[in-house]
């Protein structure tokens, strides 16, 4: 079973319907019971840095996401829920993430030029991080690089190179996932990126405790 | 690189798929749930479900219709249509949208915008605009194109920008079903004017009035349709491979 963790931001509908689509049982939950029975946890989010921080915090929902990670339950954070991850945020002032992930966040526009959009909407291509034997992170599988997935987003994860497992094209390199261990965020939204989504939904679903895939 | 996106626009009525011609004269085309998964199967980038719904019996059934799509299709989906309330809003979110496009009850309410954008951010907030040419300005209409407002259509999209929607959908009412290509002028008027994305819509008839779209506009960022793909004139897999062997970044 699957914890998706609800701390009040965002719309969990479509996380939940892709899960259940690809064959998977997923509850949308802030009980610390549920949240610790769970095989894997998936820490969603939208909206801004600030809130969605003193939100998770507040609820309580932070220490119980910090206490499964550390356990070595796979964990995953998509795109807000990602950024929260990471140590700190510079959208509208200076705020700490979770510190999970090396890095910060800060705005695409301090890496992309001025011609490209902020928000970054839309659909953009993968580009694939390979280890010392050529392969990409467990993560991807079942895709091929080059694979679009979807983006919404102004901000990015910078200075968490030794953690990116893959990035996408702007104007700059933007991160657009990151592994450390049994810890994923993908800065894209899997649940938004048909095909190519479930593919990455179901490759995390058979994430093991250790963060390593399961021995069938 | 970021590709430009292909939307199909489903205007639901009692359950059904439809569409008119410059809006008026409605012919029922099919079910919204297997166009939808049909659409996605044939690469859309994206789908916009319109509710042109007037009763809440018929709300009821949309939204029924909405939240059966969006636990079978995982592609982006933006809902409009009745949009004039963050009560509407959260009633649409709910049912598995992740956008809200907002038109007529923008121009009832113009505080919807801000008031939408700082509940559930900017990315969610559309606002859809119908143009028309009057008298060399492009004027903003309301009612489904029927009323002028007066209003400078792109002073209006500027303030919307400004008040915080993420996207403008930018409608000709003069082009809308004519099927002879988009309104170049007028969305080259709009992408100059504002830095967030915009989705051009009516006119489309075939493949090369959206290569005439992406090549004569290189800012704007997706083309949206509803009749030449309800009714097959237009292919989406044919369009995509079209724009990919135009050198237009395509989804494929």
């Amino acid at each position: 079973m699957i914890a998706i963790i609800d701390y009040g931001v965002g719309n969990l509908f479509s996380l939940q319907s892709s899960l259940k689509y690809i064959g998977e049982e997923a509850v949308v939950t802030a009980d610390v019971d549920i949240i610790r029975k769970a095989d894997r946890i998936i820490l969603p989010g939208v909206g801004a840095f600030k809130d969605a921080a003193a939100k998770l915090r507040d609820s309580g929902m932070a220490d119980i996401v910090m206490e499964q990670a550390k356990a070595g339950k796979p964990l995953m954070g998509i795109c807000l829920g990602m950024q929260l991850l990471l140590e700190k945020s510079f959208e509208y002032g200076e705020y700490d993430g979770l510190g999970l992930i090396k890095g910060q966040v800060v705005p695409i526009a301090d890496a992309a030029p001025a011609e490209y959009k902020i928000p970054h909407i839309g659909w953009n291509a993968l580009k694939l991080a390979k280890d010392q034997d050529g392969q990409p992170d467990p993560l991807f599988k079942y895709i091929n690089e080059g694979d679009y997935v979807y983006f919404v987003h102004s901000y990015y994860a910078a200075d968490c190179a030794e953690s990116t497992i893959a990035t996408t094209e702007y104007g700059a390199e933007l991160t657009a996932a990151v592994s450390s261990g049994n810890v994923y965020g993908c800065q894209f939204h899997p649940e938004k990126s048909g095909d190519v989504g479930m593919k990455i939904l179901r490759a995390f679903c058979e994430m093991t405790a250790d963060g390593k895939e399961a021995v069938e | 690189m970021i590709t430009k996106r292909i939307i199909p626009c489903l205007d639901v009525k009692d359950g059904r798929v439809v569409k008119g011609i410059n809006f008026k004269g409605l012919a029922d085309v099919s079910s919204p749930v297997e166009l939808a998964e049909y659409y996605t199967k044939a690469g859309a980038d994206e789908l916009v479900f319109y509710d042109i719904t007037a009763s809440n019996e018929g709300r009821k059934i949309f939204t029924d219709i909405l939240r059966e799509t969006a636990s079978k299709v995982f592609i982006p989906l933006t809902v409009g249509g009745g949009i004039g309330s963050v009560a509407d809003f959260d009633r649409v979110l709910k049912c598995g949208a992740d956008k809200v496009s907002v038109n007529s009850g923008a121009i009832r309410n113009p505080g919807i915008i801000g008031e939408a954008a700082k509940l559930y951010g900017d990315q969610c907030v559309v606002l859809s605009v119908d143009i028309a040419k009057i008298d060399g300005v492009y004027r903003v209409f309301a009612k489904g194109g029927r009323e002028n407002t007066g209003m400078e259509a792109i002073d209006w999209i500027k303030r919307g920008v400004a008040d915080g929607a993420g996207e403008i959908v930018v409608n000709s009412i003069d082009t809308d079903g004519v099927k002879k290509g988009f309104d170049i002028p007028m969305l080259k008027a709009v992408c100059e004017a504002v830095s967030v994305p915009v989705i051009a819509s009516g006119g489309a008839g075939c493949i090369q009035d959206f290569l005439d779209l992406f090549e004569a506009i290189p800012d704007i960022d997706a083309g949206l349709a509803a009749s030449i793909f309800h009714f097959g004139e237009v292919a989406i897999s044919d369009l995509k491979k079209a724009m990919a062997d135009a050198g237009i970044p395509a989804r494929l």
